[in-house]
């Protein structure tokens, strides 16, 4: 009876570490999906109506878009164009250098590339707060 | 039955295409090699067939693993020119006049030749529980069956035509990087069972999902969907597999368990 129960002892049970991947994973999604409808339509905007004049470049002018970013509006809209896309791209990045077999300093290349995506996010909020006049 | 007694060489008497196979055998090679053999051309020939013409007529040393010929028991699985395949799914005929490379399926062990140690990916495999299980409230057996509709069906019915075949482990970049990362088929059949109306599993399974070398270490390359013979689309229970793994996680946010 006492040999059998200690060769039926219970396996010490498994340690789960949960992964705070999913903050990043709907960062880059959400900027990913941002740059796919986006960045088409830069293009057909920026690349070929204005140059071909089928839109006037005056309603992109330094005056107009100045007032659009530092209007209540349009200050939230600039920080999500422009922090979601870096989001995206700083993971992409992030597991990119892990696609490429860099494993050195793991720790590090995530401090590096999501730090950078949110100092930038920072300073772009900032810069925007400054900018706004209500 | 006289398919397989008849040399196909006798109906095809000029057409030979060039099979080259790694060959290992662990007891007398340091390293794997490659072995070039002339198999008589038929356009109905599948690999399989190719390598038992082999085994049969030309070498019987060639080591290989298969059973039902027909893209049912996942056996059969090798790299033909470099892509995971089933040996009784690819046929010559795709590859005639050119030569065909078969390799061991990539990302395992080899154990002999075109045989692999699988152990890794069936540990995983009973790692995440693949059966179902039941509510502890559950009822009796005399009350009779759980009913399915058509539409809790179709919700597993995909992930569930696995046949650990292994394929998948043999495309995945990611495997190939980190053995740990639990793998396409593995939580392909997780997603089968959490997906399950009749499963009560899906907190268990969900510690395993949730993990860095659970579905985060997947970055949606895709390729074990390509390469899946049965359409079962690792990759997209993967990535609704993410979905409830980042739900799990806000409401682990505010109740944490």
């Amino acid at each position: 009876m006492n040999a059998q129960q200690t060769t039926t002892n219970q396996l010490p049970e498994k340690k789960y570490i949960r992964s705070h991947e999913p903050i990043f994973w709907g960062l880059f999604g959400a900027g990913g999906m941002l740059t796919a409808f986006l960045t088409p339509v830069m293009v057909l905007v920026t690349g070929l109506l204005i140059p071909l004049g089928l839109i006037d470049a005056e309603h992109l002018s330094y005056e107009k878009l100045h007032q659009f970013v530092s209007s209540w509006y349009g200050a939230p809209i600039v920080l999500v164009l422009v922090a979601l896309p870096l989001w995206h791209t700083l993971h992409r990045i992030f597991h990119s250098l892990h696609d490429l077999g860099i494993k050195r300093g793991r720790d590090w290349q995530q401090v590096i590339c999501y730090g950078f995506a949110f100092a930038v996010s920072v300073f772009v909020f900032t810069l925007l707060l400054q900018m706004l006049s209500l | 039955m006289s398919a397989q007694t008849m040399p196909a060489h006798s109906t095809m008497a000029n057409k030979v295409i060039e099979v080259e196979i790694l060959r290992y055998r662990p007891e007398q090679d340091d390293n794997p090699f490659p072995q070039l053999f002339e198999v008589p051309y038929n356009p109905d020939m599948s690999i399989l067939e190719a390598l038992q013409y082999i085994k049969d007529h030309l070498d019987s040393t060639v080591s290989f693993r298969w059973s039902c010929r027909m893209a049912i028991c996942g056996s059969c699985g090798l790299m033909v020119n470099n892509i995971p395949k089933l040996g009784c799914k690819a046929f010559l005929r795709d590859y005639y006049p050119q030569k065909v490379k078969l390799e061991a399926l990539a990302n395992f062990p080899i154990e002999r030749d075109l045989v692999v140690d699988m152990g890794d990916f069936i540990k995983k495999l009973e790692e995440i529980k693949p059966y179902i299980i039941p509510a502890t409230d559950d009822k009796c057996l005399s009350e009779g069956t759980y009913k399915q509709t058509p539409e809790q069906m179709e919700k597993y019915k995909q992930f569930s035509m696995c046949i650990n075949c292994g394929l998948c482990y043999s495309a995945c970049p990611q495997y190939g990087l980190d053995k740990k990362f639990t793998g396409p088929a593995a939580l392909a059949l997780l997603a089968r069972y959490n997906r399950d109306s009749r499963d009560a599993g899906s907190a268990e399974r969900m510690k395993i999902v949730n993990q860095e070398e659970g579905v985060w270490s997947c970055t949606f390359v895709g390729y074990c969907s390509v390469v899946c013979p049965k359409g079962v689309d690792p990759a997209a229970a993967i990535q609704l597999l993410k979905v409830e793994s980042s739900k799990d996680y806000l409401i682990g946010m505010f109740k944490p368990d």
